[in-house]
């Protein structure tokens, strides 16, 4: 067994880094076959100069040229410096923006899972009572709210109508409006999702045998169920700390948080390839390795699952 | 054989072997056969399942929401006076434009209107006033609704028909399938989608744009056709590793082990064993599939990448009024569309609980 998971352990390592070079490549010709170039937008720039300026980045040699050059600079874990923002380091860029971004991203995905799971434990263990009910619909109603309106209306009840909060993430207690509005819909979908699998694992035989045994109902709970429902959510944690991650984009311009969402989109409109190339293997690389995570930890939680 | 059946008479045991004696067995009689005949219509799983969805009021009571809702953006439209693209303060040609019309509270009438009524006309009233652009703000509402339910339903189907597909076979086979299918489905799991999103808008954008000029997709927009491109391409796989994870837990059970020694295909097996197991994960993130196209397309509306103006959609009306925060007076018309998208995704989630509790032959009682 032992062997085995380090086999597999190996195997799912290298499969990662063979995501994050596909995910390169196909964003480089992805991002070049968008017509323009990051200097488009400059008024009236003369000839001489755009060319000088395609020269000076690289951008007049042929594309698979520039792509080896990319992949060249880029396993050196340099990503040049972007083509509009006055020729700053992306990396200075990206580590700024993510600062932000990651630490309202893991924090409400921190509070996603543990809340999720023990809202959907208690709906479970209450099956069909009042709470269970209670906590089914208000959780059915946040999954119906997607973050974009979340946001906008925590922003209209805390910051407008009651001003408990300020509206800008960047002054103190700032970054618990968008907190809230990115972990409640992880949060809702935690708890449906743990409340169904509990019931199904709550339904089976082994389960009852633990009872009929006389175990204590607390240890039936977290050493027979818990372990066995959790799996649904070890699989839906890896995809959604990319959610929130890369999906926080919303939240961050509602609450003006200075986070890596705000480069995505600027940096597309502006064709600044080597901001988009950067932000891209920035998050690819992040998701992979949750994903790579979420994987680890179902295998080790279900050893039935054969994944060899 | 045949004639001695059909007779009755039995076939005399040689005494030598070892097979039964026939003739110690008696015939049926008529009365004992009648027994096996069943009396009722036997109920099949789908009849008995909506039997289990009408009792369950919550559910139905959605159903008949999402029914309503469904008829009034498909039929308002045809009656209602004013159309999405209307521009009231736009009084036809040669006449000066009405800035009045402009931001009408519920009710109100703009000047030249209120003209109209003083010399005895009817004017249709504004239900939800106008907004900045003069636009009857109501028929945009219930135009967008049915531009968000359309999106979110169709995008659904081409998610559930891809991942479906997918995931089952990839989980079925296993070994060298499974670990091709599922590098596939990691490493477009792994692109952010939102930075694809966004980059296939501006890339459709710049490059079948003039294509389709003229033609029904030209009205639809760039970004709507995007957001489509995008769900095929890239949202299946939530799905695909869903159901692939499901159907790696129950192929390891007894009754598949069963099917495949009496010979079932492996069509068979996953169509009959596996998947009718896997519905009702199928049933909630279908349902949970549409809130989350609802939710890209006001995302992409957002950043000014969704449907093309002056054509409306929930999300694009929401982000278009997201400043009215601000403006305590004009809130009303963001809460108004963000309302529709949190009702209709809500009942929609609803119907699909629903479904999972009728049809989800793990949970019958």
């Amino acid at each position: 067994m032992d062997k085995k998971f380090l086999y597999y352990l190996i195997k799912r390592v290298l499969l990662a880094f063979l995501t994050v070079f596909l995910v390169i490549t196909i964003t480089f010709f992805f991002m070049h076959a968008i017509p323009g170039d990051p200097f488009m937008s400059e008024k009236e720039v003369p000839p001489q100069v755009k060319e000088a300026l395609l020269e000076k980045y690289g951008l007049d040699k042929p594309l698979w040229e520039q792509y080896i050059t990319y992949l060249g600079n880029a396993l050196r874990f340099d990503f040049g410096v972007s083509m509009r923002m006055d020729g700053r380091e992306v990396m200075d860029v990206i580590l700024e923006g993510f600062a932000s971004s990651a630490t309202i991203g893991f924090i409400a995905a921190g509070v996603a899972l543990l809340f999720g799971m023990i809202f959907g434990s208690i709906a479970a263990l209450h099956h069909n009572k009042f709470i269970d009910r209670l906590i089914m619909v208000v959780s059915t109603a946040f999954v119906a709210m997607p973050s974009f309106i979340v946001g906008t209306l925590l922003l209209w009840i805390f910051c407008v109508e009651l001003r408990v909060f300020p509206a800008n993430g960047r002054e103190a207690g700032g970054l618990v409006l968008p907190i809230v509005a990115l972990a409640l819909y992880p949060m809702a979908y935690t708890i449906r999702l743990t409340r169904s699998s509990m019931l199904d694992v709550l339904g089976q035989d082994y389960i009852r045998t633990a009872r009929a045994k006389g175990v204590a109902p607390s240890k039936v709970l977290f050493k027979h169920a818990l372990k066995n429902a959790v799996t649904p959510v070890v699989t839906y944690a890896g995809p959604m700390i990319a959610f929130i991650l890369t999906g926080s984009l919303v939240v961050e311009r509602i609450f003006t948080v200075p986070g890596l969402g705000d480069h995505f989109v600027t940096s597309i409109n502006d064709r600044d390839y080597t901001m988009i190339m950067g932000t891209t293997i920035f998050l690819a690389i992040i998701i992979v390795v949750m994903m790579l995570i979420s994987d680890i930890l179902y295998k080790l939680l279900d050893p039935r699952v054969d994944f060899s | 054989m045949k004639s001695r059946k059909l007779t009755g008479e039995m076939p005399r045991k040689n005494p030598l072997s070892f097979q039964l004696n026939l003739s110690k067995f008696e015939m049926a009689s008529a009365d004992e056969k009648s027994q096996q005949i069943r009396e009722r219509e036997s109920v099949t799983f789908f009849r008995d399942g909506m039997r289990r969805f009408r009792k369950n009021k919550v559910a139905l009571v959605s159903a008949i929401l999402v029914v309503f809702i469904v008829l009034v953006a498909v039929f308002v439209p045809m009656f209602y006076p004013y159309s999405y693209d209307q521009q009231l303060s736009n009084l036809g040609a040669g006449q000066s434009r009405d800035k009045s019309a402009i931001n009408l509270a519920p009710f109100e009438y703009s000047d030249s209107e209120q003209e109209r009524i003083d010399n005895g006309e009817f004017v249709f009233p504004h239900i939800l006033g106008t907004d900045k652009d003069s636009y009857d703000y109501f028929i945009r509402v219930v135009y967008g609704t049915r531009i968000s339910l359309a999106v979110g339903f169709f995008a659904s189907i081409v998610v559930l028909i891809i991942g479906v597909l997918y995931g089952s076979i990839s989980g079925y086979f296993g070994g060298k399938v499974d670990l091709v299918m599922m590098r596939i489905v990691d490493i477009i799991y792994s692109l952010p989608d939102m930075l694809m999103i966004i980059l296939f808008s501006v890339l459709l954008n710049e490059t079948i744009g003039p294509l389709i000029e003229g033609t029904f997709l030209d009205e639809l927009g760039t970004g709507m056709i995007s957001i489509f491109a995008v769900f095929a391409l890239l949202y299946w796989v939530s799905m695909a590793r869903l159901i692939r994870g499901q159907i790696l837990t129950i192929k390891q059970q007894e009754f598949i082990l069963t099917a495949k020694a009496l010979g079932a295909s492996p069509a068979r097996i996953i169509r009959k064993h596996l998947l009718p197991n896997c519905l009702s994960v199928i049933v909630i993130s279908t349902a949970l599939q549409i809130p989350n196209a609802i939710f890209t397309e006001s995302y992409l509306s957002y950043l000014g990448l969704g449907v093309s103006i002056p054509m409306p959609s929930l999300g694009s009306l929401a982000s278009s009024t997201k400043s009215c925060v601000w403006n305590p007076d004009q809130i009303y018309l963001f809460l108004v569309p963000a309302f529709v998208i949190c009702v209709i995704v809500l009942s929609l989630n609803l119907v699909g609980d629903g479904l999972r509790d009728a049809f989800d032959p793990k949970q019958k009682k």
